[in-house]
């Protein structure tokens, strides 16, 4: 396999990215970028610090405008919507950020109830209640729901943004560092659920992150994002054998300075 | 050059606050309405500043009656104190004190309070949830500093005579009632309209400007105080704008 291509199946990608670019002043952090995500993949975003990873998947959802190429996102293409269009392909993306980025003046119950009062029609038959706590139970925090996020931990604040992820049902997930900022064993915590969630939603994922075990458990296939461009592309057992020092560099580890 | 640059950034930025303020009126009036949170705002903006604003109005007449009564009773005028001292608190001292507090509480409160809202991303998590947050957290907080801004101003006023009419009463033995009938007598809706559609104005560009600085803020933590300092600045420089502008306008009414 050509670790440098982009990989397709033959089903519909969900989501497809041709050329993408996107400065900020004089800096070019995207120069080019090009992404398919297959349904039922969980795709893992590998790349540095800065190297433009949250900028890629802000793209998608109309968050960043992009400067120049292709976003399209089930089957529409993003910068040509308008707000009314765009609000509905926002409501089949699931958004999780690196901070939770959960409502601080709202409690747990309110924070979940938030997404769905403005989108009744996701609730079909069901009773509001009902969703609110079957969500917080997939992610084992049916009993903090009265609490504030200010009253919560970092794992359990990531779980209830999960949660209030999840509420929409979205047919897409984006993962922002999903593990970042947490210890390793709440990491691999968050590493079970989101496997967990892949299969009960049967949702695709795209995963940015630089966390290597989060990447090996999770990923069906890897890109590396490097110089603004989709570097090197493949499974995390291909691209761990790559002789290039550039992928080579994400897997090696870290060697004490010798004194 | 320096200094040219800061005059061109500062209308730059009144640029800017129009387009929010067109924004505003563009999502004002389209439905859906945040009623439930509009009514939490009137509330956190209302109510909890209330007693800081009662305060300050009691304190206000008591200052003003025991600094002007001297000078009056200098030219044999104390017998115009409540006249003189209820035209000025209800024309422009209630509204501008209790314009200049709001400024401090209010427009800082939401400038820090959107301000870290958006660093946090909260307001990113709003809009990829298919959810408008400048109609969730900008049009129901203006809304909000529109509406209750006059009644803070109404009770501030209220408050500020009476602890003028203590003064007059301590000091010049005048009942309840007689200060009070001097002060309506001198007053008329002349005086009272002015300084209540003002009122409604200066709510307006404190939650403008608040909100502006907040929603717009960036550079992590430190982006957060200085929307809030910046807020609380700005806001504050523009209500005395307003304020001319809207005396200004009452004279040639008056003159007519």
């Amino acid at each position: 396999m050509d670790i440098t291509k982009p990989y397709r199946t033959t089903k519909t990608p969900l989501i497809e990215i041709y050329g993408l670019r996107k400065s900020f002043g004089s800096n070019e952090v995207l120069k080019g970028f090009d992404l398919l995500l297959n349904p039922n993949e969980n795709l893992v975003i590998l790349g540095k610090s800065g190297s433009g990873k949250s900028v890629l998947i802000k793209c998608l959802v109309g968050l960043v405008d992009v400067d120049e190429g292709k976003v399209i996102v089930l089957g529409k293409s993003i910068p040509d919507l308008n707000q009314k269009e765009l609000d509905y392909i926002r409501t089949e993306v699931g958004f999780l950020f690196q901070g939770s980025a959960l409502y601080d003046s709202m409690t747990v119950r309110e924070n979940l109830q938030f997404p769905l009062r403005r989108h009744p029609e996701r609730m079909q038959h069901f009773n509001e209640e009902k969703l609110v706590r079957e969500a917080l139970r997939s992610v084992g925090l049916e009993y903090a729901i009265d609490l504030m996020p200010a009253e919560l931990s970092g794992g359990m604040k990531r779980r209830v943004a999960l949660a209030r992820m999840l509420i929409l049902q979205p047919k897409i997930i984006l993962y922002d560092e999903p593990t970042s900022g947490l210890d390793p064993i709440t990491a691999n915590e968050i590493i079970q659920l989101i496997l967990r969630i892949q299969r009960d939603y049967n949702a695709a994922s795209l995963i940015i992150t630089h966390d290597m075990d989060c990447a090996r458990v999770i990923s069906n296939r890897m890109i590396i994002l490097q110089d603004g461009i989709n570097y090197a592309e493949g499974t995390y057992t291909e691209l761990s054998k790559s002789t290039d020092p550039k992928v080579k560099a994400f897997f090696k580890e870290v060697q004490p300075i010798s004194l | 050059m320096k200094i040219l640059d800061e005059i061109a950034n500062y209308f730059k930025e009144i640029g800017e606050i129009a387009l929010f303020a067109k924004r505003f009126f563009k999502e004002a009036f389209k439905r859906p309405f945040e009623r439930k949170e509009f009514i939490r705002q009137c509330f956190v903006i209302g109510y909890n500043s209330l007693f800081l604003v009662v305060v300050t109005g009691f304190i206000m007449g008591l200052v003003l009656t025991l600094q002007v009564r001297p000078t009056m009773q200098e030219f044999g005028a104390e017998s115009f104190m409540p006249a003189m001292v209820g035209i000025s608190i209800v024309r422009e001292i209630g509204p501008v004190i209790t314009a200049l507090i709001c400024a401090g509480k209010i427009g800082s409160s939401i400038g820090a309070e959107l301000g870290s809202m958006k660093v946090t991303e909260q307001i990113d998590a709003m809009e990829v949830s298919g959810t408008n947050p400048f109609k969730y957290l900008v049009v129901t907080r203006i809304w909000a500093t529109v509406f209750m801004l006059p009644m803070l101003v109404i009770a501030a006023d209220a408050v500020g005579l009476f602890g003028s009419f203590l003064v007059e009463n301590v000091k010049g033995a005048v009942s309840f009632k007689l200060f009070f009938n001097q002060v309506f007598e001198n007053l008329s809706y002349g005086d009272l309209f002015p300084a209540t559609i003002k009122s409604f104005f200066f709510g307006f560009v404190i939650g403008l400007v608040g909100c502006y600085k907040g929603y717009n803020s960036d550079k992590g933590t430190e982006g957060v105080g200085r929307a809030a300092n910046s807020a609380v600045v700005l806001a504050s420089l523009l209500l005395f704008i307003v304020d001319f502008i809207a005396v200004f306008i009452a004279d040639i009414f008056y003159e007519i």
